[in-house]
């Protein structure tokens, strides 16, 4: 099922009195999901992207815009009638009821036509157990089951109406760090088996790349990007996106354009072709140095830190805006400790470089 | 070693006031009570008894004012633990869905706690009794709605048991309004979006969700309701004055006091008898209900 | 389009259906409302109205035409009105001072000293709190009558201060507050009587707060005892001074004078609430059920 949100808006009156103007939780959303996809809804607490979830789920109405599913537009329906499956933050398994009853649920909900017979609730119920794997603890009560039992549980019991979108929130953040990488393994599997159009919301950006089709990266209730976990990665559109993706963080530096070369300090760091003259935010990935006794950024040496494959290098530069540069190198480099500094050349696709004012990408 | 001492004799003297208290006005006298209750015919002015024995019990129990008492006070709980626990329910299930004038409707329901009970009860004889000049004011609408007046304080028993019982649920019915709201808003409202999702009807949100959720706090409710029912006493002294056997309108703790003051009085025996005999119908009852709680736990 | 069509009379049908939901539960709590204030309005009411206008409604009215102080001034001059209340007063005050001193004791002891037979004593003051109060009063009247303490304060007081519940909920509430700083005032050499004063009491205010509001309120409505206790008008309490009232009252059945009294008793209580109507409700609700 593609999911279409157009012109998408969400206000709430505000509680501050400080500040009276309403809160924008969501503003002027427009995108796509086409069928089959896994998304991501990825960003910082606060950025609106639960509230998007609710959106889509019904469970609020937007103040402005529309939600197609497929040619359907289901703005005014309320969430019963969406054909959604739900997963919340903390599952919400009904603490009285067991496995079993909790999968059944939904099913027991169905009136007129779509009314299943008891056996072939107990069918479904059970297949959709056995997707997750969980088919062995039907008799159990949710208190008597570990977190990522009970986000299998929460999971069958959003798939077991075979909804036409998925919606998890935050899936992963109530699980250990262990089970979290097993998880969303889990997460794509299912969501491959069954190709139902699934979108989520995580604050993780490790766990969003890793297994979304699409990415799409909020702020302040603004979507600032959209595309793929890879090229948003490599082609971030501006400063916010260059920061929130990837671990170590890309450091950020001050820089200076000037006759098509960018110096950082007083050093030219790079050719930067077609870019206006003026100050510059400079993003450098910690993977784009690479290490050059000759090279032509020289930076203060604080320590190295071996990680087997690769080196960090841990230093300092005065026009950095971060207490400390990391840059990540291969481990066959000789750096020499005893100098003090430490010099790099730079990989161009590893560089981003930023308006000053406004943050977006200029190179 | 003697620093133990010492800190043992201060922690003593700390609880000294508390077991003092206790021990004189509450040990002391519940081991006496069961004293009384066995010395047969003990005069409490010449303080001599007969002997001991469970005459005391027989005595009681034959008495047509203790049966008369036991029944009124079967019936009043019988009718007023679920009419207060359904309409409480019925109540804060209203309150919960309803953000605007909440807190005033709040404030307004649990006004009835903080009244004397004696003084608001005489409000409620004026509004029910008949008399020389005027039929009072729920007999007024009774007889526009077409109805025949009736002497509700002074009249047939079962008018006067129904004034008790609405009494009684009037009174009771602010602290179970307060408990059970404040149960209902902490069911997390997670799960009231995870079947609206669903698309689970308001019934069976109810049923399956609501209900279950809070039948800890409802369970608390039906026993703590049982309790105070039993013990109900000065409603009944409110609505029809002190002359309960009279009114054939006397509750059995009624029964305990008149039997040891009052008209009456002079008797602590049998007023232990008569004690001790609703100790045991309020104890069974508690545990029979904290059984049926535990069954329908285990079943889930 | 169609299916748009169709959503649209969902949406609709779902917004009538909470219309009118909303509207039948205003309704129907507003109603409930209505039951519960009436009988407060008819006592106002008809503590405003003379004797003889009273007498003369056959059919009740629901306004008064001549509004009249004088039921007001006859419950305070004709029957000991302001004696009641002080003797409540008087009793309310120094039953909730005492059991506040012995209560806070007695949690202390339990909360933070180390004393042998410390769990044994602890397991028996629950116990007492299954003890329903009809069970001690029989011997307490007894106690009470022989020490020659009828109708006199101590009498009164002395069995209504012991109180198993609000030592627990209080002995619940020291117990919450980190050991640390028992310690830290340990090492600064502060005294345990200081620490209990100056540390845990400030701490512990809100719970001591809700032990004294649920006293005051027990201790003003409080009847059976007092009833028992005193045959003597110049030590009722207002339950025994309405009840006298009602039976021997103003010399002839004068209703508004006793609605009057009605109201004077019922005042001050509601007063405190509106007051602190949430510290009212709050503990009340941690506290347990009438009486």
């Amino acid at each position: 099922m593609k999911v279409v949100l157009k012109n998408l808006t969400k206000r709430f009156p505000s509680r501050d009195k400080n500040h009276p103007e309403d809160v924008i939780a969501v503003n002027n959303f427009d995108f796509t999901i086409e069928d089959g996809k896994l998304v991501g809804l990825l960003g910082p607490s606060g950025c609106g992207k639960s509230t998007t979830l609710n959106l889509i789920s019904g469970l609020e109405k937007p103040t402005a815009g529309q939600i197609f599913f497929g040619e359907d537009d289901v703005t005014k329906l309320p969430p019963e009638n969406r054909g959604i499956g739900l997963v919340f933050q903390n599952y919400a398994l009904y603490p009285h009821l067991t496995v079993r009853q909790n999968i059944l649920f939904p099913l027991q909900n169905l009136k007129g036509k779509d009314k299943m017979s008891k056996p072939d609730m107990e069918k479904a119920a059970l297949e959709a157990a056995k997707l997750v794997q969980i088919d062995s603890l039907m008799a159990r009560k949710p208190s008597e089951l570990s977190g990522g039992q009970q986000q299998r549980v929460a999971i069958a019991r959003a798939l077991v109406k075979m909804p036409r979108v998925l919606l998890l929130d935050e899936p992963l953040s109530n699980l250990d760090a262990r089970l979290r990488l097993q998880t969303r393994e889990e997460i794509r599997r299912i969501q491959k088996e069954t190709g139902i159009t699934t979108i989520f919301v995580t604050h993780d950006q490790e766990e969003a790349m890793s297994i979304c089709d699409e990415l799409v990266v909020m702020k302040d209730g603004v979507i600032h990007q959209i595309g793929a976990p890879q090229s948003v990665y490599d082609d971030p559109k501006n400063l916010f996106v260059a920061m929130f993706l990837g671990t170590p963080q890309i450091n950020v530096f001050d820089g200076v354009v000037k006759a098509g070369k960018l110096y950082i300090g007083e050093e030219a760091v790079l050719d930067v072709e077609g870019v206006r003259d003026g100050s510059v935010s400079v993003g450098i990935r910690p993977e784009g140095f690479k290490h050059d006794e000759n090279g032509a950024f020289t930076l203060k040496l604080e320590r190295i830190e071996v990680m087997g494959r690769d080196i960090s290098v841990i230093a300092h530069h005065d026009k950095c805006r971060q207490a400390d540069i990391r840059a990540i190198i291969s481990s066959e480099s000789n750096i020499d400790l005893g100098k003090g500094t430490v010099s790099f050349n730079l990989n161009p696709r590893k560089v981003f470089v930023f308006d000053d004012r406004t943050d977006e990408r200029l190179f | 070693m003697e620093s133990t001492v010492k800190s043992n004799l201060k922690a003593w003297l700390y609880l000294l006031p508390a077991l003092l208290f206790l021990g004189a006005f509450m040990v002391y006298p519940l081991i006496d009570v069961f004293i009384y209750s066995f010395e047969e015919g003990y005069n409490s002015a010449s303080q001599t008894s007969f002997g001991t024995g469970i005459y005391n019990y027989s005595y009681v129990l034959h008495d047509p004012y203790f049966l008369q008492a036991l029944k009124n006070t079967l019936i009043l709980v019988a009718i007023t633990v679920p009419v207060s626990t359904i309409l409480s329910l019925l109540i804060s299930l209203g309150l919960n869905r309803i953000s605007k004038l909440k807190e005033l409707f709040q404030t307004i329901y649990f006004l009835p706690y903080v009244t004397n009970t004696l003084a608001v009860g005489l409000v409620f004889m004026i509004l029910f009794k008949k008399t020389a000049y005027t039929d009072g004011m729920i007999n007024f609408l009774i007889t526009a709605f077409g109805g025949k007046s009736v002497d509700f304080i002074e009249g047939p028993y079962w008018a006067k048991m129904m004034v008790l019982c609405i009494y009684t649920v009037w009174i009771v019915m602010p602290f179970k309004v307060l408990v059970l709201t404040s149960s209902l808003a902490s069911v997390n409202p997670i799960y009231y979006s995870a079947a609206r999702v669903d698309g689970t009807s308001n019934t069976r949100i109810f049923f399956r969700i609501t209900l279950p959720m809070i039948s800890p706090m409802i369970f608390y409710l039906v026993i703590t309701g049982f309790i105070g029912a039993f013990k109900a006493y000065s409603d009944a002294v409110a609505l029809f004055g002190t002359n309960l056997n009279v009114a054939e309108m006397n509750t059995i703790v009624g029964y305990v006091y008149d039997m040891l003051y009052g008209d009456s009085g002079g008797y602590p025996s049998y007023a232990s008898a008569a004690a001790i005999i609703l100790f045991s119908i309020v104890l069974t009852i508690t545990v029979i209900n904290l059984l049926v709680r535990n069954r329908g736990v285990v079943k889930g | 389009m169609d299916t748009a069509h169709e959503y649209e009379k969902i949406e609709k049908s779902a917004k009538i259906k909470k219309v009118i939901g909303d509207s039948i539960t205003y309704i129907l709590l507003a109603l409930w409302g209505f039951i519960v204030l009436f009988p407060f309005y008819w006592m106002v009411l008809t503590s405003f109205k003379s004797y003889a206008s009273y007498n003369g409604e056959y059919i009740p009215k629901f306004y008064v035409s001549n509004p009249t102080f004088q039921n007001y001034v006859s419950a305070f001059t004709t029957v000991s009105l302001g004696r009641y209340l002080l003797n409540t007063a008087l009793f309310t005050v120094i039953t909730t001072v005492v059991m506040l001193i012995v209560t806070t004791f007695a949690a202390y002891a339990f909360a933070r000293l180390q004393f042998k037979g410390k769990n044994i004593v602890f397991v028996l003051f629950l116990a007492l709190m299954m003890i329903p109060n009809e069970l001690v009063v029989i011997t307490n009247f007894v106690t009470i009558t022989n020490l020659d303490m009828r109708n006199s304060f101590p009498g009164l007081i002395l069995p209504s201060v012991a109180s198993v519940f609000y030592i627990y909920l209080l002995k619940e509430n020291f117990e919450a507050i980190p050991d640390n700083l028992y310690y830290a005032a340990k090492v600064d050499g502060t005294s345990d009587f200081k620490y209990l004063f100056k540390v845990m009491v400030p701490i512990a205010r809100p719970t001591i707060v809700t032990i004294v509001i649920l006293k005051v309120i027990e201790c003003w409505n409080s009847y059976v005892w007092p009833r028992l206790i005193t045959d003597d008008p110049r030590f009722y309490l207002v339950s025994n001074g309405i009840q006298e009232i009602r039976e021997n009252g103003f010399g002839r059945e004068n209703i508004p004078a006793m609605m009057a009294a009605v109201v004077v008793i019922s005042l001050p209580l509601i007063v405190l609430f509106l007051v602190f109507r949430r510290t009212v409700m709050s503990g009340v609700s941690r506290g347990g059920t009438k009486g």
